[in-house]
């Protein structure tokens, strides 16, 4: 459902990673691992198309990614429904209740943002994810802030997203106790380019 | 979009600032004026609509660097560059939300500060049309200015001086068209040309500062 | 026949200039001091203006390539947006603070011009406004080149606003033209000097108008050459980090 397909992406217009190739069926999840600055944000970004690959690409239905990651986009004059109200309605109408239960953020929902606590944001900002009602999550840390109640909180949403036959491209160290493959970026840290080509000398 | 629309103008609403400041802002100018020329009320009527369209540009001004920034700062951008709207039509609602909570009020308290100016009688009507006429410009211009330095940091000088000379045209036909008003002379050919800026901005900025956002957002 | 697009590259475009501009550098010296020589020296006065009149050859060259700074921003602009040759864009970047200058030398040499002939320095003509829009254009550029980092980023977000930039100091100058017609019907003071200039005047002001397009040619080139190298050292150090 989500392949992508000898990436080669850029931070600052400087390659970071190359020939990066894996393939999501459906009902799978792929977890991202590698440590900081080894270019995961980036990747994740990329394949969100919200900035271009220097080569290679990648193949996923049309709009059908949900990206979140470590800014929420949250208003903290609005309240918690508001919040995800908005978001649904931009994404064509997802079930704001239901998102709402299972992040238990149900006795939050008529307070303003501002007044929630970080893991409460973060929840909030997670919730998002199911109004989108989009089949392909890529996510960039889900579970800084939040406590281990809210991690087994967000594993399972995962899972039941998984099970309806979504898929999830995170990049987390933590173990959300997920069936899923690992996929390290180390190995795939784009070595300097040798001097030749057409714009030689600034790459 | 009308998501988006009703949601910024009820964000405008509850961080107060949206409507309130620039009208203050507006206010004081206009009362800041006769203290800088002096009190004769044969000069301030002469300069009144120049006035009145300087302090509604600068009021102007003063909002335009949080259309974006505040969307960028929380993330907001990079989830409704993934969304089903188009970047375009985001634009343009940031725009006209920005409008609607500057440029009209501007538009209706105008005449009524052209009152503590010694507007003449005939400038009235005319600097309140010229201003509903040009303030979406100032608007949509603002919102490409904002679009491009929506990624720097204390862009908000930057972003003035980017914005200015932009107004340049917009400025001249508007105080052309209150100035005539005022003269009693015929205002339609600034008019037109103020209008030609109005429609030619709203249907090409859009375009351009979604292409600019897309570059500021890789 | 090796293509035009050859020169985009920066090791040829290097290799290049390193020849060219001495020879440009010279030539442009040359062509500069015989126009403002002949132009000081061995022009009679006017008959009207007297020995003012000599500013022109200052005056006209450096309006002249102002306005074709601009213009040629907005060539490797294009070029930049379209074919994503980075010389072009580096290009644009290095011609923005020489067409400052030389709309500043514009202005300035029009108080100075304009001051004995009409008894003041500065009037809200049309031509003399535009100048003065255009050098905040210049200046609004030259701000964003220098508050973004990311070059690429930069070069994309200033090529836009040249070009939206063009689009709008066309229309400031119609409407500075319209706005003062509006104020002074029949505006006593005109700048329009080239008109009746006569031949004697006429020859040496071709040859300093040659020479200001050769010198802004050569000043171009070193300073775009300047911002390849600088290019360069960051794409090293960038480099660096990464190993």
């Amino acid at each position: 459902m989500l392949g992508v397909d000898s990436l080669t992406v850029t931070r600052g217009g400087v390659p970071v990673l190359e020939g990066v190739s894996f393939d999501v069926a459906a009902g799978e999840a792929l977890i991202l691992r590698g440590p900081n600055g080894s270019g995961k944000t980036t990747l994740l970004r990329t394949v969100a198309g919200l900035q271009p690959a220097l080569e290679g690409q990648v193949n996923a239905p049309e709009e059908s990614i949900a990206y979140a990651a470590h800014s929420d986009g949250l208003k903290a004059n609005l309240t918690v429904s508001e919040n995800l109200s908005f978001w649904a309605e931009i994404f064509g109408g997802g079930d704001v209740s239901s998102a709402v239960e299972r992040f238990d953020l149900k006795s939050l929902s008529d307070r303003p943002a501002h007044s929630l606590s970080a893991g409460q944001k973060r929840r909030l900002g997670l919730a998002r994810l199911l109004v989108t009602g989009r089949p392909i999550w890529v996510l960039d840390e889900p579970t800084v802030s939040l406590d281990a109640f809210a991690v087994a909180m967000f594993a399972d949403v995962v899972k039941a997203h998984l099970a309806d036959g979504g898929v999830a491209l995170i990049a987390t160290h933590i173990d959300l106790g997920l069936d899923a493959k690992t996929f390290d970026v180390g190995p795939f840290k784009a070595k300097p380019r040798p001097t030749s080509g057409f714009d030689e000398g600034f790459l | 979009m009308k998501a988006l629309l009703f949601r910024d103008l009820q964000l405008a609403m509850r961080a107060g600032g949206g409507f309130g400041l620039g009208l203050s802002f507006f206010l004081i100018v206009t009362v800041l004026v006769p203290f800088g020329v002096g009190p004769e009320s044969a000069l301030l009527s002469r300069i009144a609509a120049g006035v009145l369209w300087i302090g509604a540009l600068l009021a102007c001004l003063l909002s335009l660097d949080r259309i974006f920034a505040l969307d960028w700062e929380d993330g907001s951008l990079d989830l409704l560059a993934t969304s089903p709207l188009p970047l375009e039509a985001v634009c343009v609602a940031k725009a006209l939300v920005h409008w609607l909570t500057t440029g009209l009020p501007l538009t209706i308290t105008a005449p009524l500060l052209g009152l503590l100016l010694s507007l003449p009688d005939g400038g009235f009507l005319w600097v309140f049309i010229s201003l509903a006429v040009g303030t979406p410009a100032l608007s949509f211009i603002g919102m490409f200015g904002a679009a491009l330095t929506v990624g720097i940091k204390r862009g908000g000088l930057l972003l003035s001086l980017l914005v200015l000379p932009l107004y340049v045209p917009t400025l001249i036909f508007g105080a052309e068209i209150a100035r005539r008003g005022v003269e009693g002379l015929s205002v339609s050919v600034p008019l037109m040309l103020l209008s030609g800026i109005t429609l030619g901005t709203l249907a090409l900025l859009p375009f351009v500062s979604a292409l600019v956002l897309r570059i500021n957002l890789r | 026949m090796a293509s035009i697009w050859e020169y985009a590259n920066p090791v040829k475009f290097m290799r290049l200039t390193d020849r060219v501009l001495p020879w440009v550098s010279v030539l442009a010296g040359i062509t500069l001091a015989v126009g403002l020589v002949w132009g000081f020296f061995f022009t009679p006065d006017d008959y009207r203006q007297g020995s003012t009149v000599k500013i022109i050859y200052l005056h006209v060259p450096a309006a002249l390539m102002a306005i074709n700074a601009w213009f040629m921003m907005l060539v490797a602009s294009l070029i930049w947006l379209i074919r994503r040759h980075h010389v072009s864009a580096l290009a644009a970047k290095a011609a923005a603070p020489v067409g400052a200058i030389m709309t500043v030398i514009a202005l300035i040499t029009g108080a100075l011009w304009g001051q004995p002939m009409w008894g003041t320095w500065w009037a809200w003509d049309p031509r003399l406004t535009s100048f003065l829009i255009l050098f905040l254009f210049y200046l609004g550029y030259i701000a964003l080149w220098e508050a973004i980092e990311d070059s690429d980023t930069a070069a994309d977000l200033t090529a836009v606003l040249c070009l939206v930039g063009s689009v709008f100091a066309i229309l400031s100058r119609y409407a500075v033209n319209f706005w003062n017609q509006g104020l002074h019907q029949g505006a006593s003071l005109s700048l329009d000097k080239e008109e009746n200039v006569a031949d004697v005047f006429y020859q040496p002001l071709l040859f300093a108008i040659a020479g200001f397009g050769l010198l802004f040619l050569a000043l171009v080139l070193l300073r775009t050459r300047t911002e390849i190298r600088l290019r360069r050292t960051k794409a090293l150090i960038a480099r660096e980090k990464m190993a």
